[in-house]
């Protein structure tokens, strides 16, 4: 049944903004209940120690102050923070909600003071005196792995907490016989993911209806559910979860955290709502950080810049526990090692490794722009060694457009692409010639002028469940459910659960489109487990990707039905009923139903259909059977003061491929974001903990976050590669811009310094560390 | 202490602790909670609110030093069938995604326009230094700015 598309592909302004721009959204720390307490968490200011005493007596004396527990008192009565992917052979130890006689990492929670006012339990959180005898921590990863360095966890008798190897056949013979090879040491820096809204949780027991609903700032209502679950020991039909409007993730609100599970059991021993939002220094110190990094990589590659094989070493911080998905990032660093080119052979080993310091898991990309950036900057040194452009040896190495589906020396299947295009229009947009024709006439004039090449594709749109999935107890596919009230009117729920991308108007304007209704006689329903049925959420660029297909589904099921009913209303046969835009036609005839005289005739149920059930609703589950592969092509232009180090980044163009889209205002949203977070990373954000294990880094007078005014105007296109692994064609777009544009601007930043022989660079690159460059460059007798 | 001050327009009398927030009097003694807090040390601007016309910070005045002061929320600036025209704005260029930032953008927006009827882009980027957005990349952010300061130059 071929419809008409009516808002699919246009720029439909979103749904949700009406209650977000006059501030009557309801986020966590909105929701008031009667009777609400407040939770202050008391968190180590040691990075390693044994604790020696909690002594709470002044605060319990405080009027305001309900309780104080440590882990004393949760001792076998509750189970740790979830981790769901502890890697075969690993050592791993489940993380306690509160510290248990160690701690391991500044701002573990210690003990949590509950009080009947915020400002209280703050006070109160104070006055508990925790004695710790302070042990050596470590901090860096390659110092962890060290003979004799202090220990996260004495009984491993090592930091590492797992080896993973995946050698490929002809990876050692390739770099026998190569022209020659490039080695590079590469750090891609701990960052903070930092959605505005930080984490916050209100827990609600009610005792009667032996009920307990938590309002939680997450990505995974559902597996937020489970695991409160498992921690607890209750029974999940007795949790409700709800993700509220959800400031914001970036992958920190995947994993589940203690706090979640802690806040529920509090409730129920004090039969009372309890109320937690962290501070901002809380979110930096204790939420989940990304990337992390240490990689030695290696291109072994032919005389005409033919890249045969690469090789690899990552230390991978996992940080003081395995934070939920924190061990299984790093293999998507493998998995895409070879980029969007025709590299034979991959081969990589990663040791992940405890440190004393806040554990790492998913952020925007999470491995994926690991594996673009180390991928590139090889790329880049292989074109140094050749002298060859840095576009040219790109267009050697891309995967040519007819030969895909491609199989990746790694095992990763890409669905569809056309990279060339993508390149074309890109460089057509950047004007590359007119690019390095600016930029030697400014370097003639002595300046200090860059161009950054980047070429990249990722992996999106998670899924099959059995496969490159992390090993995770949810599968990896998303629900759907449509119910159709009698007026035609549409309730959509999906297990997706967005937080600020903007699904309630893609997923309206799908199925508006797909039953010929109006948007607003439609409804998108996320985030609440007693509504919704049982769903992933919102990560890894699926949304669209697999929410969006399981809403398709839905829509196609209901469309089924209501086809069998308007057959048996317009008194003809199933075949012979024409559907277009929701309007139900015999095909010849004149009589005409429309998608809500079918909905009210499913309800009223006047005339008995033989073998229906009255009503029309429908549950779909998409389970992909493979990954999707959006790509693209970024390129900028810098410019650096050479007597301040300080950064100029002049222009950027994005063009990408994200197969089709739904909503193109929603999809510029989401690229623009991601380049400029890609951006963040490169120019100024880093975690940094002193040797002690102090967080350096925990107010934002000290974690540089990307500003307004450090970009210009982001210059965007597209190309479209649809999937075919999906009916809506589509690949995924939450990620992209993080993969491409952190190694662009480097890039840029290294072609500035060249004629200063400069050849290496790490992130972020603060006007400290490229005048420390320049200055060293020019010492050493570099060009001027 | 006690104080004395409109908000959004309506006579407040309210008996405060001294030491307690512009922004928690707003979201925990008045229920307005469209007012955020991103980072509680004035640096990310999601709590900003107009005192007397000017774009400040709540998270960092105590509630006794708005005493005798006009105070304007984001619940101030528009009605559902009267949004204020940087509130459409924002709505039209799709300015913001998760909406935590928003609301203290748009004060902020609205505070600049005010003294800037036509500000450039840089003017915009620079005005906007002190609000951090983390989803957007700030540019939709910047094309709603200049969509209100077009529809309020245009009187709409």
């Amino acid at each position: 049944m071929a419809l008409k598309p009516v808002m699919v592909g246009e720029r439909i302004k979103r749904r949700e903004d009406p209650r977000l721009i006059r501030g009557m959204a309801t986020y966590t720390d909105d929701v008031k209940l009667h009777g609400m307490l407040h939770a202050a968490f008391v968190r180590s200011d040691h990075a390693a120690g044994r604790i020696v005493k909690i002594d709470a007596t002044r605060a319990k004396e405080r009027p305001s102050v309900v309780a104080v527990f440590t882990f004393d008192d949760l001792r076998g009565k509750v189970g740790a923070a979830p981790c769901t992917a502890v890697l075969p052979g690993m050592n791993h130890s489940p993380h306690p909600l509160l510290a248990d006689g160690e701690v391991r990492y500044a701002g573990q929670p210690v003990a949590v003071v509950i009080a009947r006012e915020k400002y209280a339990a703050r006070d109160a959180a104070l006055d508990v005196e925790v004695e710790i005898d302070a042990r050596d921590a470590v901090v860096d990863p390659e110092a962890a792995l060290r003979p004799g360095a202090p220990l996260v966890y004495e009984q491993f008798g090592t930091n590492l907490a797992v080896h993973l190897a995946m050698p490929h056949p002809e990876t050692e013979r390739l770099f026998a016989e190569a022209h020659g090879t490039v080695a590079l040491r590469l750090v891609n820096q701990r960052v903070a993911p930092v959605p505005m809204e930080g984490r916050a949780v209100v827990a609600h027991w009610e005792d009667g209806p032996q009920k307990l609903t938590v309002w939680t700032s997450t990505q995974t209502p559902h597996g937020c559910k489970q695991q409160i679950a498992i921690c607890l020991g209750l029974p999940e039909l007795r949790i409700r979860v709800i993700a509220p409007e959800v400031g914001g993730g970036f992958g920190q609100k995947i994993p589940n955290y203690g706090e979640e599970c802690l806040l529920p059991w509090i409730s129920r021993q004090l039969r009372r709502p309890v109320k937690w939002a962290e501070t901002r220094t809380e979110n930096l110190a204790a939420s989940a950080h990304g990337r992390g990094h240490v990689s030695h990589v290696e291109a072994a590659y032919d005389r005409d810049g033919k890249i045969r094989a690469v090789r690899g070493k990552t230390l991978a911080e996992l940080g003081a526990f395995a934070s939920m998905l924190g061990p299984a990032i790093p293999t998507f660093t493998h998995l895409l090692a070879a980029g969007p080119y025709t590299i034979q052979a991959v081969s990589w080993e990663i040791d992940v490794v405890y440190t004393h310091t806040m554990a790492t898991d998913a952020y925007r990309g999470a491995g994926r722009p690991e594996a673009a950036y180390n991928i590139e900057r090889l790329m880049d040194a292989v074109a140094a060694k050749l002298s060859l452009d840095r576009v040219e040896i790109r267009k050697r190495n891309l995967i040519a457009a007819g030969s895909f589906p491609y199989s990746s020396p790694t095992g990763a299947v890409y669905d569809s692409g056309n990279y060339q295009a993508c390149l074309e229009k890109a460089l057509a947009k950047f004007d590359y010639a007119g690019a390095v024709a600016a930029r030697d006439r400014a370097r003639a004039e002595g300046k200090l002028a860059g161009i950054g090449v980047a070429t990249f594709t990722e992996i999106c749109g998670l899924g099959p469940s059995t496969g490159t999935a992390p090993p995770a107890r949810a599968g990896t596919w998303e629900s759907a459910e449509l119910r159709v009230e009698p007026t035609g009117a549409v309730t959509v729920m999906t297990g997706a659960s967005p937080h600020g991308q903007g699904q309630e108007t893609a997923f309206a304007q799908m199925v508006g489109d797909a039953f010929g209704i109006d948007i607003d006689s439609i409804n998108v329903v996320h985030g609440d487990t007693d509504m919704v049925t049982h769903g992933v959420g919102t990560f890894g660029s699926r949304g669209l990707v697999v929410g969006g297909t399981a809403v398709h589904m839905a829509a196609q099921k209901i469309l089924a039905k209501a086809k069998r009913i308007a057959a048996h209303l317009l008194d003809t046969t199933e075949e012979r009923v024409n559907v277009e835009s929701g309007v139900f036609s015999v095909v010849g005839g004149a009589r005409k139903l429309s998608f809500a005289d079918v909905a009210s005739a499913a309800h009223t149920w006047g005339v008995a259909i033989p073998g229906e059930e009255p009503g029309l609703e429908a549950v779909a589950r998409f389970e992909p059977t493979g990954t999707t592969f959006p790509f693209g092509a970024h390129f900028c232009t810098v410019s650096i003061d050479r007597d301040t180090g300080e950064l100029t980044l002049e222009r950027f163009v994005s063009v990408d491929d994200v197969g089709n889209i739904i909503n193109p205002l929603l999809a510029d949203g989401q690229r623009l974001g991601g380049i400029i977070q890609g951006l963040g990373q490169a120019m100024c954000e880093e975690v940094r903990y002193d040797e002690s294990g102090q967080l350096m880094t925990a107010t934002f007078m000290d974690y540089a976050m990307p500003r307004a005014a450090m970009f210009p105007r982001i210059e965007m296109d597209t190309t479209c590669t649809p999937s075919p692994l999906n009916p809506l064609g589509a690949k995924g777009i939450g990620e992209l811009g993080t993969i491409g544009s952190t190694p662009c601007i480097v890039s840029a930043v290294l072609d500035a310094l060249a004629p200063l022989g400069v050849t290496h660079v790490d992130m972020p690159l603060k006007s400290e560390r490229l005048w420390r460059l320049i200055q060293d460059a020019q010492k050493n007798g570099g060009a001027r | 202490m006690k104080i004395r001050l409109t908000v959004n327009g309506e006579a407040q009398d309210a008996d405060v602790a001294p030491r307690t927030l512009l922004v928690h009097f707003l979201r925990e003694e008045l229920g307005l909670t469209g007012t955020h807090i991103g980072c509680e040390t004035s640096l990310c601007g999601a709590c900003t609110v107009h005192l007397d016309g000017k774009a400040v910070k709540s998270c960092t005045l105590f509630a006794v030093q708005a005493d005798g002061c006009a105070v304007r929320t984001i619940e101030g600036m528009g009605e559902a069938d009267a949004l204020h025209p940087v509130q459409k704005g924002f709505w039209e260029e799709h300015g913001l995604q998760c909406g935590y930032c928003t609301p203290g953008m748009i004060m902020a927006t609205s505070a600049l326009l005010a003294e800037n009827a036509s500000p450039s882009e840089a003017q915009i980027r620079h005005a906007l230094e002190g609000n951090i957005c983390r989803c957007t990349g700030y540019q939709q952010i910047v094309n709603a700015v200049q969509h209100a300061a077009r529809a309020m130059r245009e009187g709409k």
